[in-house]
């Protein structure tokens, strides 16, 4: 018995990561796109972008997931998520991107915001250009900033994966809790916990290590 | 001809204006100091020459070389820009070095980011780098920083950090170098170190402008001092008239501050 439970979490383990990392591929360049964005001098961008992140921040993601995977279809009449597993891990990174972008983008913002202006006015007058400006000299001292908040956010990530179930998507705690339908039995459920509490511990681990890595300047 | 002329500059914030009709020249080679009482407007009018503000009313001409003229509208290429501002070099009261990078990193990033846009950059990057990298080296020697050049900023006193700021806005050999109170932002036990590096500068004949509140200093290393308050330039003229012969009676009452004080 432990050994197919270990088999079946392993296997929700997967799609977990996969959740994990791909709405963390995409989040991150799209949360920082929508931040400068927001910080753009061009006004409508500005206030669509503000708008966007109301939106997102202020509903559950859980009905963001649910409006996604069946807008669609009710809406085109068309499902564009094919009925698989595959279609239902799309539509979870899908929803979970936009939501997580939203987050990031004011982590990111509040970084950004914090570099001294001295620092970009430096930069301007040694003749630099503002992408050279961002690149060179803002983004580092931003991501110095936002490794703690980001951290934060990134394991809390790791556990809203778990709402992908709600779409039948076969994530880890999908895994746990079948066992404690077609079974009965309960253990599974906290050996699932083990999994979470593994990753995210070595989540800790590596962003205390970016820390680290980055504590060479202040 | 005077390398800088400035031309009835005007500047606003909201409606309030902070600086009037400011015209004033400077020859190639002298050092001129600018000083006055807080709020007015020495830092805007730095800021102008260096275009972090823009004017709202006048000229400024480098070389003969229009770079600003309010009249002229529209917006200017980016690149159109940089080139003008490279006449300029800035110091900053707070430094403002990088923090991420050394000593000799800060001194070396413009002249890189500049080397890579060359058409031969790609051909000879090796000696490219290898020239800056040496001309970095020297400015920090010249800036008496030769054991620091592999520190980070925050492992710099200030008047280290400071003389790194210097070496940084030398770097890209400005026509024109601005120094923003200095020492201001310095513990007075270090402001000697950073006014030397300064005073070796203009006996090398540097072109510069310096706002300061060390009028001693101002006295003794400047060619000619201008006197603002309230936006305006009230008096201007050789260093050692403006500080020992004010003509002005609100010259006379900031000066008389600090030999009181
Ligand atoms: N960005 C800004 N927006 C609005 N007002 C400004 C701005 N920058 C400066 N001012 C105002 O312009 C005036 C001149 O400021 P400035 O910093 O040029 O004075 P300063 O002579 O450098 O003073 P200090 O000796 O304190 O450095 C001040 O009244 C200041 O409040
Ligand atoms: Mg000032």
């Amino acid at each position: 018995m432990f050994w197919s439970v270990t088999q079946s979490l392993l296997s929700g383990l997967w799609t977990t990561f996969e959740l994990f990392i791909f709405t963390l591929a995409f989040s991150l360049p799209i949360g920082l796109l929508i931040a400068l964005a927001t910080l753009s001098k061009f006004k409508p961008l500005s206030s669509l972008m503000q708008v966007l992140v109301w939106i997102i921040r202020g509903t559950p993601l859980m009905l963001q997931l649910i409006v996604i995977f069946y807008g669609p279809g009710l809406w085109l009449e068309q499902n564009i998520w094919s009925g698989d597993e595959k279609g239902r891990i799309t539509a979870a990174v899908v929803a979970f991107t936009i939501n997580y972008a939203c987050y990031f983008s004011v982590i990111f913002r509040g970084g950004i915001e914090g570099v001294p202006a001295g620092q970009r006015e430096a930069g301007q007058v040694l003749g630099m250009t503002k992408t050279q400006i961002f690149f060179r000299i803002t983004l580092l001292q931003m991501v110095k900033r936002v490794v703690p908040p980001m951290s934060n956010e990134i394991i809390t990530l790791v556990k809203d994966t778990a709402l992908a179930r709600v779409i039948a998507a076969q994530e880890l705690t999908f895994a746990g809790y079948s066992f404690m339908k077609s079974d009965g039995i309960t253990w599974p459920l906290f050996y699932t916990g083990v999994f979470y509490l593994a990753f995210v511990g070595l989540l800790t681990l590596l962003f205390n290590r970016l820390e680290r890595k980055l504590s060479y300047f202040r | 001809m005077a390398i800088l002329e400035v031309q009835n500059i005007e500047k606003k914030f909201d409606h309030t204006s902070v600086l009037k009709d400011v015209s004033f020249s400077l020859e190639e080679g002298s050092a001129l100091a600018i000083i006055g009482s807080s709020g007015s407007g020495k830092t805007t009018l730095l800021r102008c020459l260096n275009f972090l503000e823009r004017p709202d009313g006048g000229k400024i001409i480098v070389k003969g070389e229009t770079l600003f003229d309010s009249e002229v509208k529209g917006k200017e290429r980016e690149s159109e820009q940089r080139r003008k501002r490279l006449h300029f070099g800035m110091v900053f009261q707070s430094f403002n070095l990088f923090p991420q990078y050394t000593a000799l990193e800060n001194v070396m990033l413009a002249e890189k980011m500049l080397a890579a846009e060359q058409s031969d950059y790609k051909a000879n990057k090796k000696e490219i780098l290898a020239g800056i990298e040496k001309h970095g080296m020297e400015l920090l020697d010249q800036m008496g920083l030769a054991e620091r050049m592999y520190h980070y900023p925050h492992q710099l006193s200030g008047g280290q950090q400071q003389r790194v700021a210097i070496a940084r806005a030398l770097a890209l050999h400005p026509d024109i170098l601005c120094f923003d109170e200095p020492t201001s932002a310095l513990d007075p036990e270090l402001t000697g170190e950073v006014l030397k590096v300064i005073r070796s500068l203009a006996d090398q004949k540097t072109t510069m402008i310096i706002v300061t509140h060390e009028m001693a200093f101002a006295r003794d290393v400047a060619d000619n001092i201008i006197f603002m308050d309230g936006g305006v330039i009230v008096e201007q003229g050789p260093a050692r008239d403006v500080i020992e012969h004010p003509k002005e009676e609100r010259t006379k009452q900031f000066l008389s501050r600090y030999t009181n004080g």
